[in-house]
């Protein structure tokens, strides 16, 4: 059976609100939780030694926890912060970047990669793995027919690297030194004021026809419609893939959590419409196609 | 320091050399590097010329292969390489850790550059570059603050070329996927942002139009100056408020930092801009030659000459330069 996991927390939530939202988490049928900021460096709700101590509460639920790194290294204090996350030894480590994969290696500590790290090959599946690599999230732009060649390369290789795909949530697209978010409120970005913490899905960015395009949250741009591959579980379940990807939204997590684990049990789920952040569907780049279409299932 | 030009074409090339380029790098003509565009580029033969006229002349070349090989176009780009062996480039530049892992491993003896595609931003993933595929040299991404230029170069284990001019990327390179989401290219698929193919003009009551994929990035009003639809740039709601949500169409222009990135011990400046024209191209190179040979004179005397900047300036997205994220004012 497929298993789930849930994502870093790509948002900026406060303290009580992540704790809360993890508590809950601890109680649903995810097989896999990713801990840690991604995103941006200021955000300090939680500190490295809160991370942990979730992890290991998590891990006492029985959940498989992973701790995942900064996308984007910029400074001293982030490596600092990211050897704080690499040297623990007690869990494995997601490496958002090629920084986190050195010091992993580094420290002999097996590591996953994120799906901001560039794996588009099996040259490049076969050189991580040589380097510790326990398993793989494909990048968000590709595609099933990629997935099934690199699924395919890597069974010919006679490598059982376990691939994960994101398969629910806003699509994380690219990260920038800037902060649109302060941007917006005419903020430097070294006096933030912490506004993100005002948009818990961030904050939407329309064309001026009010075309959903993007949201704003902080230094990361994702995608304005909500990625969606739930019909796609039983494919994916045959193609070889090992895991699917929640990413956490602070309202109706739960019941989406439920609906894939419904359809990962071979069940169809209600079709009710969930209280969720209004947001169009997407699809695209699972068919091959500009990410932000919706094709017809 | 060393001036690294782009060569789109031949004439550019040479454009590039005679106008006092150290190296010059291109590309062959097709999606195995980050500037596919239609009719710009090298076949084996053009790019054979242009290597013997660049090494006449003491100029050296060095070939991108800065793109994401997926399997199904892995035999080609693997063909890509070994063409810029047959060649005898001086340098290939790569961003694909397979393809950079392919290159070490066949042709060891070719120097390997890190492609700003390639995306280190620390000294840990430079030595992981180096460590692997024993890289010579990295092109910093344009997210870099100069501190942290600096906090780099200090622990850097390769030499370092960073951007001093042409257009600006503000998102990490080799991570952005704007452009696939709206279209179905990116720079790490297929060597496009903002592909042309994607764009549509459009006259309107409101004014002129410019849609990528039909989703509108701009509208200029009468007397506006129009610029390419490059996504990030167009003019976006948020809460309200219609501004250039992510970036202004701007150029980076660093000319005024010279002396500091020297100092740093930065090993070359590149120049963007392989699908500008031989005009461009010779008018760029001639003016950070002269920036160039200005600071080995000693940069306690180094000025930027107001003509520079006037230059520069005209050549740049919207009239407008910035330092970017060099400047943390930027950010």
């Amino acid at each position: 059976m497929l298993n789930l996991s849930l994502g870093p927390i790509l948002w900026f939530w406060s303290r009580q609100t992540v704790f809360e939202f993890y508590a809950r988490a601890a109680e649903w049928p995810v097989d896999t939780v990713y801990l840690g900021e991604v995103v941006c460096s200021r955000r300090r709700e939680l500190k490295p030694d809160d991370w942990l101590g979730l992890a290991r509460d998590l891990k006492g639920c029985g959940k498989n926890v992973v701790l995942s790194t900064l996308t984007l290294i910029e400074s001293d204090a982030d490596l600092r912060r990211l050897r704080r996350f690499c040297e623990q030894g007690e869990f494995m480590v997601e490496a958002n970047d090629q920084s986190a994969v050195q010091v992993a290696i580094r420290n002999g500590l097996p590591f996953v990669t994120g799906p901001s790290m560039n794996i588009y090959n099996v040259a490049t599946l076969k050189l991580l793995a040589r380097q510790g690599l326990q398993g793989w999230s494909l990048p968000v732009e590709l595609g099933r027919e990629t997935l099934g060649h690199l699924l395919q390369g890597l069974e010919r290789e006679g490598l059982a690297l376990p691939a994960e795909v994101f398969a629910w949530g806003f699509l994380p697209l690219a990260w920038s030194s800037r902060c649109f978010t302060a941007r917006h409120y005419n903020l430097p970005k070294d006096n933030c004021q912490f506004r993100c913490i005002e948009h818990p899905d961030g904050l939407e960015l329309r064309s001026r026809e009010s075309q959903e395009l993007f949201r704003i949250n902080g230094i990361s741009t994702l995608s304005g419609a909500r990625y969606d591959l739930m019909r796609q579980l039983p494919l994916m379940a045959d193609t070889g893939v090992s895991t699917v990807r929640l990413s956490p939204e602070h309202q109706g997590m739960e019941e989406v959590v439920h609906r894939f684990d419904q359809v990962r049990r071979g069940e169809m789920p209600a079709v009710d419409p969930l209280q969720l952040v209004e947001a169009p569907p997407c699809n695209g780049y699972w068919y091959g196609q500009p990410g932000m279409a919706q094709v017809m299932e | 320091m060393e001036l690294v030009c782009p060569a789109g074409s031949l004439p550019a090339l040479k454009t590039a050399v005679d106008n006092g380029a150290n190296a010059v790098y291109f590309g062959f003509r097709d999606s195995t590097n980050a500037r596919q565009f239609a009719g710009l580029n090298f076949n084996e033969q053009r790019a054979a010329e242009g290597i013997e006229y660049a090494r006449l002349r003491g100029v050296r070349v060095f070939c991108a292969i800065n793109t994401y090989p997926q399997p199904d176009g892995w035999a080609h780009w693997k063909g890509a390489v070994d063409r810029a062996a047959g060649l005898g480039v001086d340098a290939i530049i790569l961003a694909d850790m397979g393809l950079l892992d392919y290159a070490a491993n066949r042709y060891p003896h070719i120097p390997r550059h890190l492609s700003v595609q390639g995306s280190a931003t620390s000294h840990e993933a430079l030595s992981f570059y180096k460590d692997n595929f024993d890289i010579r040299r990295a092109v910093l991404p344009r997210v870099l603050s100069l501190d942290q230029v600096s906090g780099v170069a200090a622990r850097s284990p390769v030499e370092l070329e960073v951007f001093a001019f042409g257009s600006l990327c503000i998102m990490a390179e080799g991570r952005c996927y704007l452009s696939s989401y709206l279209t179905d290219e990116s720079p790490n698929t297929r060597g496009a942002c903002s592909p042309a193919k994607a764009v549509r003009w459009q006259e309107t009551p409101q004014g002129l139009e410019s849609r990528l994929n039909d989703v509108l990035i701009d509208r200029y009003g009468p007397g506006e100056s129009a610029g390419y639809p490059t996504l990030c740039k167009g003019r976006f709601e948020v809460e309200g408020s219609v501004y250039h949500a992510i970036e202004e169409p701007v150029s980076l222009n660093t000319l005024d930092l010279l002396p500091e990135l020297a100092a740093l011990g930065i090993r070359a400046v590149k120049i963007e801009g392989r699908q500008r024209s031989p005009a461009y191209i010779a008018e760029v190179a001639r003016t950070w030659r002269h920036a160039l040979d200005n600071l080995a004179e000693g940069a306690d005397h180094f000025t930027v000459e107001p003509q520079w900047q006037k230059s520069l300036a005209g050549l740049s997205e919207g009239g407008l330069t910035t330092l970017g994220a060099y400047h943390r004012k930027w950010k």
